[in-house]
């Protein structure tokens, strides 16, 4: 935090946004996006979803990486949404070189340019890859612990819209429980997801000691900048976890993505925190704590919790515990840093 | 330089004077000594510019190999049976980004029942990856045919598999000519790659294709592979050019002259193969024999002319399409489809199983007799199989039939190196 920025601590927020008003920050402190000449990865016109978060997150991250490398980047994607909705060839939305290969191998075949860019005395040269939760926690799941283990130098980003996306909405391991998908189906007992499944990666990517692991989120891009240009600024691998609202996949408004994106941060489910070799660094103070229903209510996948007449009283609690636990276990209350 | 060395090794050495660039191993039996052979070079500097990384699978290796391809490096990998099935999907994906990867197939056998011994599985499993397929008949071979390999690959930009039999030649010991630096030099050009990722021209690749131009892909992919048919025997003429010996190819036929029962076979079962036909040939036999040293590419129209004057041919092959028979005949079958000379399978070596001359030599005069059925297993043991075959009929939970048989033999399983 600079002195300015304290200085300007109170005009941030303009009344009844709760966004930082880009207009009002030190330049300096602006988005990358604000900037006329800002860096582009992505151009406009690619097909995804009205209101889709992962666009949105993939465009930030990938431009402050841009920025951050001085224009030495590439990418490698794993299938899913991003995958298709940039490249219905030859319509590529990318700016930068591209590489595609299959679901589960990004974090190897990211490995594998990082190693051939040494090689080839281009060291210079930065390697992001990047893919869906399902192509993150699941079926990739094993290339990455590789490459965490080998510390190779990538970047990977995870845009985790909790669902298999891209073939119509099933379950991955990084689907809340509750949740309805393809393959959760909001029928009897228990609709939806079940409790006591899924994984944390970002806890897992810590427990092997890479550099740096983040979690970031499309409500707060200043945010999700920052910590895409901090680990650009790391050698060996580095984790960023983005949570990406999916208006199909979660039935929820296309002009709802950054007020869930919000709610998921400000009701503790999910919690937006850096890690340095294993050990969190610093978490992101909720600004004005909100119930879980408010972040669920909104939502389609979560509908069979809000019935009329009988709501699920007992798996909101449940949700909400889970919630209530983040906080504590990464100390989301307190005071706030400026932003 | 001639010295007396393990094949493994031999292939390890060539694989190092190619100046490989980023090499990705994962390992298994019998692929091992090859890729250790490799690793040790390159901790000890023998390997100029080159990254040796150990990763978790063999689906991975593959994929650091298409990244470090991608990004202009030559990047080489190796593997065997269950290996190269975990990596299948990648092995699609390598040819059809058209990156020119080299991978050395240890061969072996594929489970279930578990088996490191040799035959041709694995590398049959990938025939129509899009991959140019070669077979090396010796170790010296071996050695010779990556090298050819790199060029052919680079040329092309097309992923190539060195198929090597494993244990009969991968952990063989014999006098190799291992070549010098500076030969392989003169011979393989640095890599020149026709796609790179590079910001300073930026695109897109593997991207999706729909319908409008997907076949034209896969047209080009069948397309290349023409090409090899006509720049295999090239580069084998400017290897022997350089080196002074004769190695690749598309096919070498040995004794076909005035033959009537021709044997055809990939790989190291050649050498005995050629022995039986010398036997033979003594005794006033017009047999001959045909080694397919490039499998993919199929040499159709040099099969054609080699097998012209057969009155038999015999295809003694290590793989076993079941419910089917050959694969290697059935595409033998193909490539003579314009004439009626009966085409003949021969089971053989499955899962390391001895191929005898004694053996071999039966089934070549009972295809000379007319007594040869179309699809053989050689040295089938009948009575082990009605044995299982008719405890299966008895009783419902017949249990596993791998371990049946094993018992029925009065023998423990040998569990090997997995
Ligand atoms: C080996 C393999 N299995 C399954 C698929 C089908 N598939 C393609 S994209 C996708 C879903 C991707 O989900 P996710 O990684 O979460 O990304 P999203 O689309 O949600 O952004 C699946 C299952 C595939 N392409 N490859
Ligand atoms: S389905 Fe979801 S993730 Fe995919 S493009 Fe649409 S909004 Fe984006
Ligand atoms: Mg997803």
């Amino acid at each position: 935090m600079t002195d300015e920025t304290a200085l300007q601590r109170v005009k941030f927020y303009q009344t009844g946004t709760h966004t930082v008003g880009n207009r009002l920050m030190n330049e300096a402190r602006r988005s990358v996006q604000a900037s006329m000449d800002r860096s582009n990865a992505i151009t406009s016109g690619h097909r995804a979803c009205q209101g889709c978060g992962e666009a949105l997150g993939a465009r930030y991250a990938l431009d402050a990486a841009l920025r951050a490398s001085d224009g030495q980047l590439v990418a490698v994607n794993a299938t899913g949404c991003l995958e298709v909705f940039t490249t219905p060839y030859p319509e590529t939305s990318w700016q930068i070189p591209w590489l595609h290969s299959l679901f589960g191998n990004a974090p190897a075949v990211a490995t594998g340019v990082a190693a051939g860019m040494r090689r080839k005395g281009r060291a210079d040269v930065r390697v992001v890859a990047q893919g869906g939760d399902g192509g993150t926690t699941d079926i990739g799941f094993g290339c990455l612990s590789g490459m965490f283990e080998r510390n190779d130098d990538v970047l990977y980003i995870c845009y985790d819209n909790e669902a298999y996306m891209n073939t119509g909405v099933q379950r991955s391991s990084a689907t809340p429980p509750t949740a309805r998908t393809a393959t959760t189906p909001a029928v009897g007992d228990a609709p939806g997801n079940i409790f006591g499944t899924g994984k944390n990666l970002p806890l897992i990517a810590m427990a092997h000691n890479i550099p740096y692991v983040a979690t970031a989120n499309v409500a707060d891009l200043h945010d999700l900048e920052d910590k895409v240009t901090t680990a650009m600024a790391i050698r060996g691998s580095r984790y960023i976890h983005i949570m990406v609202p999916c208006p199909l996949g979660w039935g929820s408004a296309s002009d709802a993505t950054i007020h869930l994106a919000r709610m998921a941060v400000e009701s503790g489910l999910f919690p937006l925190f850096e890690a340095e070799h294993g050990q969190v660094t610093r978490s992101k103070k909720i600004r004005r704590r909100v119930p879980v229903e408010d972040y669920l209510r909104p939502q389609r996948r979560f509908a069979h919790l809000f019935k009329k007449g009988h709501e699920d009283t007992e798996r909101i609690a449940r949700l909400q515990r889970m919630a209530d636990a983040n906080i504590e276990r990464f100390n989301l209350l307190g005071e706030r840093e400026a932003p | 330089m001639l010295k007396q060395t393990e094949g493994s090794q031999a292939v390890a050495e060539a694989i190092a004077l190619c100046r490989p660039e980023v090499v990705c191993a994962y390992p298994i039996t019998p692929q091992t000594h090859i890729v250790e052979g490799v690793g040790a070079l390159v901790k000890a500097g023998k390997v100029e510019n080159c990254e040796f990384i150990n990763v978790e699978s063999e689906f991975a290796a593959l994929s650091v190999a298409i990244g470090a391809s991608a990004a202009g490096a030559r990047a080489y990998t190796a593997t065997a049976s269950q290996g190269l099935l975990f990596m299948g999907e990648a092995v699609y994906n390598a040819a059809g980004l058209g990156l020119p990867i080299v991978m050395t197939i240890g061969n072996r056998a594929i489970g279930a029942p578990i088996n490191i011994w040799n035959d041709h599985t694995d590398s049959m499993s990938m025939k129509d990856s899009g991959w140019i397929q070669l077979f090396a008949e010796t170790n010296q071979e071996a050695v010779d045919l990556h090298i050819q390999a790199f060029r052919l690959a680079e040329e092309l930009s097309c992923p190539v598999m060195v198929c090597m039999d494993g244990f009969i030649l991968t952990h063989a010991y014999e006098r190799i000519d291992v070549p010098s630096q500076e030969e392989v030099d003169a011979f393989l050009p640095p890599y020149d790659p026709i796609q790179v990722l590079d910001p300073a021209e930026p695109y897109s690749i593997g991207a999706m294709v729909g319908p409008e131009a997907f076949t034209e892909v896969r047209y080009l992919a069948h397309e290349k592979q023409l090409q090899a048919l006509r720049r295999i025997p090239e580069i084998g003429a400017v290897f022997k050019d350089v080196f002074g010996r004769q190695s690749g190819g598309l096919i070498h036929s040995y004794r076909t002259e005035g033959a009537e029962t021709i044997a055809v076979a990939l790989g190291s079962v050649n050498g005995t193969i050629k022995e039986v036909i010398d036997g033979m040939r003594e005794d006033g036999a017009a047999v001959g024999s045909v080694s397919i040293c490039s499998f993919r590419p199929f040499p159709s129209a040099e099969l054609r002319a080699a097998l012209a004057g057969a009155k038999h041919v015999v295809v003694i092959e290590k793989s076993l399409a079941p419910g089917l028979g050959g694969i290697v005949a059935s595409n033998i079958r193909l490539a003579l489809r314009e004439t009626t000379v009966p085409v003949y399978t021969v089971i053989a070596g499955l899962g390391g199983r001895p191929i005898t001359m004694s053996s071999l030599r039966e089934v070549l005069e009972a295809a000379g007799n007319g007594r040869l059925p179309e699809v053989q297993f050689l040295d089938l043991d009948h009575g082990a199989v009605e044995h299982e075959i008719l405890r299966a009929k008895q009783t419902r939970r017949a249990g596993p039939t791998a371990e049946n048989i094993l018992r029925n033999l009065g023998q423990s399983a040998v569990v090997g190196n997995e």
